[in-house]
């Protein structure tokens, strides 16, 4: 019994890792942008497209399949780097000053029309790279065999958290960032360049979103629709962590992940409502989510 | 004004007239209707500065209150349609207790989480709802008149049509109470309201209401008008389609959302139509220009320009 | 004198009769061109395109062209009863081939009654619309869930009769629940003793099974059941390969032939798939079918891939399209027939496709054979085949008229096993 306790809590961690590395951006964007961007779904579907042609690429072409773990890497780093800026600078940076639904009305279009360049561009194909899932082999971890990349998976999710704690609040950067979150003008009047930190934390989100995609791609396959998949499921994450809380993001994904293992261990018919309780239930308890803060009323 | 009415009155008059010459119209036209009382309860809300991505709950909770009771009761279609407002409005009330304390984005995230359960619930409980098979519909009778389907399609547009410019009618004269004034100002500023001692919350939870119960009416419509129930009604593709709407027409005045609703279906007709593989891209794309070039909604072609000077409500 | 006026007479009827043919047959398609289901959509779209261009340039219909007017599937029941009409009274087409989706099959037929459109279901797989009323005006040229999970378990149970225990995983949808409810009866009601150890339901779209797996995994059941298809089959199959779930248990696709190339060489051997009817490229009677090879060998050219069942599934649909028209014209004597006439003639047609045959019965249900087999990798496809095929007849596989799926699967006996023909 306490062998299938244990595998329980390792799927349901497991599977919390994958959702905080596509919630993670979601929360962060959110936390400085103040946009929730429903758009995030495409970029994971994006980072997850360009992730596995890159790493057919370099095991088909350039025959080394262990490269196709830095392919992964540096499709993240692509769809942020390009996709980021772009989208930021001719599409977000004039939703910034409109009210709360224009934004989300701007992301939505975003998400439709990303909808379909992604079809323009790669098809309607299932894809799938299997070479970074089967590289790593299976270990054997309470009585049945555990694939090691989804263990890898989770080391990886920890990282970015910790990455992420590192980089708001032990570099100059991330005091920037807290400064602009805090008060804009006068982060401005002290010579911050308010613009480009907006461009640079949407970046960062946009890529963390695509990594979370190119991450899951080994074992994950991608087809259309993806997209409107994965937003929900990080809106659930979020909206239970508390929006903007990059550890509530951890802690929400941590909840839902090992609150859909028990289900499947103990009442597989609940499977698919679980992310939406442990939502709505988080919510009439605490409506900022766990870690959320309240806004203070303007007079 | 006067003018503004003319003109309301010469659109009505061309979309009753235009089904008799293209048939196929009347369907998309009452499902417009039907969408566009959706938008409508989103547009009061976003008045009072509050959106709402699960109005899909209310949209889905008519159209099944309608295939339920049709199942068991052959009621007409006069009282099938006050069932599914009735029933928006005693969920309304129920949620809207608990959600008028809310604002701003929780306020969406709670209403999405509510429309995400009851769709799950649609799609689960499958020996009752069917599950995502849905449920069908039978026709039923309207005026006691049992009619032939198409028949009954027509009819129906024409019933639709006239709750619309009905419900429209009293809208804006609610809008104009002290009640409907202060959904306005709620907008700007909500803490100086409060200290001019009107009851917010209860503002919110009565708009709150009114919106449910527009969205089950637009619901059961649909429901009665394709012949068929799915629990995608209630998803939340469907909710983000009111908001859609809601801002596609403009939220200036009461025929801005079914302004907005008639134009989505007739994109979405013609892109199907011409562009099979890149409706949605069209969509969205549409949905940025209005927002950057017509931030007041198509609704501002026609003639909201001329209430604005009246009703300043900057945001 | 009287034989040439008789001449001149008859002359002129046929030009007349030749005049009444309309200028072409408008046929609305209707197929998943966006979303996840468009892995059926468009190999299904690919099919109809190939056929339609051949048979035009072969001079259509008897002698009339036909012009298709394809629409995607997506936006829901309610955006495809309104795509419907449009098709009916707008574009005025003569009939409508389509829907994959349960839901929007189920929405539009009523509304085809409605519109007296001859509408021919090409792919859904519920076995509710002919079970639960009866139309003039609505076909179904493919069979439904009934066939692949009855076939799955006489197959299971032909091959493995030592079979104790069962676990199912299916997406939690319609579809999903449909076949896991119809094999779980078959192989009660064919094995008595068989013991269901598990049932689980992922979300649909979920793409992450690892906590299913780990539970099949503990389970060891020795069958795993799954009626999943598109991106979540792969999901499934690769995430389960990597953690040794096909060492450990036998695992039935019943859908599992649409997504064999997409898989390549990542399926392992042994695994049972099914093909939603007998359709398959290599089918062990008609491989060598000159018009069947001449369909696949097209097909392969024109978009690179072989056919899969939905493919299939589109060119029994235009087949009994083409079959309907030619038999209505023969009953009128050759002047074009009216939509009542035509759906008059596919009541109880009989039809050749690639693969073997279907017949159309009177209430308006195509019955097919169906075929299972066991993948093999080789070296002459980059992709598993079948093998161990078997063939079951379609009077073994598909619930006779006017009984429902549920309470037929229940009615069979073990004896049938006895007339299950032997793998080949």
């Amino acid at each position: 019994m306490s062998g299938l306790l244990f595998l329980a809590l390792l799927d349901g961690l497991v599977y919390g890792s994958l959702l905080f590395l596509v919630a993670v951006g979601l929360t962060m964007v959110y936390g400085v942008l103040r946009i929730l961007n429903i758009a995030h779904g495409s970029f994971y579907a994006l980072g997850a497209y360009v992730g596995v042609v890159l790493g057919l690429f370099v095991t088909q072409t350039l025959g080394n399949p262990w490269l196709s773990y830095p392919a992964l890497l540096l499709a993240a780093v692509l769809v942020g780097g390009v996709l980021g800026p772009l989208v930021e600078r001719f599409v977000l940076r004039w939703a910034y000053a409109r009210p709360e639904v224009l934004q989300l009305l701007i992301t939505f279009s975003l998400f439709l029309i990303l909808e379909d360049v992604q079809k323009l561009v790669f098809g309607v194909q299932p894809y799938f790279l299997d070479a970074p899932f089967q590289l790593l082999g299976s270990a054997e971890l309470g009585g049945v065999p555990y694939a090691r990349y989804q263990l890898v998976l989770v080391l990886v999710a920890l990282g970015v958290l910790l990455g992420l704690r590192f980089l708001l609040r032990g570099t100059p950067l991330g005091k920037i960032l807290v400064a602009v979150v805090a008060d804009r003008e006068m982060a401005q009047a002290l010579g911050v360049n308010a613009g480009r930190v907006y461009l640079l934390a949407f970046s960062l989100g946009v890529g963390l979103a695509a990594l979370g995609g190119a991450l899951a791609s080994p074992t994950v396959t991608i087809a259309p629709g993806l997209g409107a998949e994965v937003i929900v499921l990080s809106f659930a994450v979020v909206a239970v962590g508390g929006l903007g809380q990059i550890e509530g993001a951890a802690i929400g994904a941590l909840l839902i992940g090992l609150g859909r293992s028990l289900a499947v261990y103990l009442v597989p018919e609940l499977d698919v409502v679980v992310p939406y309780l442990v939502m709505v239930l988080v919510l009439l308890v605490r409506p900022v989510g766990l870690l959320g803060t309240v806004e203070v009323r303007r007079i | 004004m006067r003018q503004g009415s003319l003109l309301l009155l010469l659109i009505a008059t061309v979309l009753a007239l235009l089904p008799l010459f293209f048939p196929w119209l009347g369907f998309v036209f009452t499902l417009a209707l039907a969408k566009g009382l959706a938008a409508l309860g989103i547009a009061l809300l976003l008045r009072g500065g509050l959106v709402s991505f699960g109005h899909g709950l209310y949209f889905g909770a008519g159209a099944y209150a309608v295939a339920f009771t049709l199942r068991s009761v052959p009621l007409d279609t006069v009282w099938l349609l006050l069932l599914a407002v009735l029933t928006g409005l005693a969920l309304g009330l129920l949620a809207g207790l608990f959600l008028s304390r809310y604002r701003g984005i929780f306020f969406a995230m709670l209403n999405l989480a509510f429309s995400m359960v009851f769709y799950a619930l649609l799609a689960k409980f499958y020996h009752v709802t069917g599950g995502t098979d849905g449920i069908r519909v039978p026709t039923p009778t309207l005026l006691g008149l049992t009619l032939d389907r198409t028949l009954f399609g027509e009819a129906l547009f024409y019933l639709a049509l006239l709750l619309t410019l009905l419900l429209g009618w009293g809208l804006t004269r609610f809008l104009r109470t002290p009640v409907g004034e202060a959904l306005a100002a709620l907008r700007t500023n909500e803490v100086r309201l409060e200290y001019l001692g009107i009851p917010v919350r209860r503002v919110i939870l009565l708009v709150y209401v009114i919106s449910a119960g527009l969205a089950s009416l637009g619901g059961g419509l649909a429901g009665v008008a394709v012949g068929h129930v799915v629990p995608e009604l209630a998803f939340w593709v469907t909710s983000g389609e009111f908001v859609y709407i809601a801002i596609l027409g403009g939220i200036g005045g009461v025929p801005g959302p079914f302004l907005g609703a008639l134009a989505y279906e007739l994109i979405r007709t013609f892109a199907f139509k011409y562009l099979a593989f890149t409706w949605q891209l069209l969509l969205g794309a549409t949905m940025l220009l209005v927002i950057f070039f017509l931030p007041g909604g198509l609704w501002t072609l026609l003639g909201e320009r001329r209430l604005r000077g009246r009703r300043a409500t900057a945001p | 004198m009287v034989k040439g006026l008789w001449a001149l007479v008859l002359v002129f009827f046929g030009v007349v009769a030749w005049s009444q043919r309309p200028a072409e047959i408008r046929v609305g398609i209707v197929t998943f061109l966006s979303g996840p289901a468009s892995v059926f959509g468009i190999p299904a779209r690919n099919a109809a395109d190939l056929l339609i261009d051949q048979w035009n340039r072969q001079g259509g219909i008897a002698g009339v062209r036909i012009r298709p007017i394809v629409i995607d599937e997506a936006g829901g029941a309610e955006r495809q009863v309104a795509e419907f009409r449009r098709l009916a009274l707008d574009e005025r087409v003569d009939l409508v081939i389509g829907y994959i989706s349960s839901a929007d099959c189920l929405a539009v037929a009523p509304v085809a009654e409605e519109l007296r459109m001859p509408t021919i279901l090409f792919d859904c797989g519920t076995p509710q619309v002919f079970e639960e009323r009866r139309y003039t005006y609505v076909f179904r040229t493919a069979a439904h869930a009934a066939l692949d999970n009855v076939a799955a378990a006489l197959y299971i149970l032909k091959t493995n009769p030592n079979v104790r225990t069962i676990a199912g995983i299916n997406q939690d949808y319609a579809w999903g629940r449909d076949a896991w409810e119809l094999f779980k009866g078959a192989m009660q009601a064919l094995k008595p003793d068989v013991r269901v150890v598990g049932e689980f339901w992922p979300r649909l779209y979920a793409g992450e099974y690892s906590t299913e797996i780990s539970r099949l995994l503990s389970l060891r059941p020795d069958i795993i059941h799954s009626s999943f298809w598109g991106g979540d089959l792969i999901s499934f199959v690769r995430q389960g390969l990597g953690r040794g779930l096909f060492g450990r248990s036998r695992v039935v696709l019943v859908a599992g032939e649409h997504m064999l190339q997409e898989l390549g060489r990542t399926l392992p051997n042994g695994v049972i798939v099914g093909a939603r009817g007998d359709h398959w490229f290599l089918h062990p009677t008609s491989r060598d079918d000159p018009e069947h090879r001449a369909f696949v060998e097209e097909y392969r050219r024109r978009f690179n891939r072989y056919p899969v069942y939905p493919s299939y599934h589109m060119a029994q649909a235009l087949l009994a399209m083409r079959a309907g028209y030619e038999r209505a014209l023969r009953a009128t004597g050759g002047r074009w027939p009216t939509k009542e006439e035509f759906v008059q003639a596919l009541v109880g047609l009989e039809i050749k496709t690639f693969t073997g045959k279907i017949r159309i019965r009177e209430d308006h249900q195509a019955i097919e054979d169906a075929l299972f087999g066991q993948t093999v990798q080789t070296p002459q496809y980059p992709f598993a085949i079948l093998e161990r095929m078997i063939l079951f007849p379609a009077s073994m596989v598909n619930p006779p008229v006017g009984v429902r799926s549920v309470d037929w699967v229940r009615t069979l006996r073990p004896e049938l096993l006895r007339q299950v023909p032997d793998p080949r």
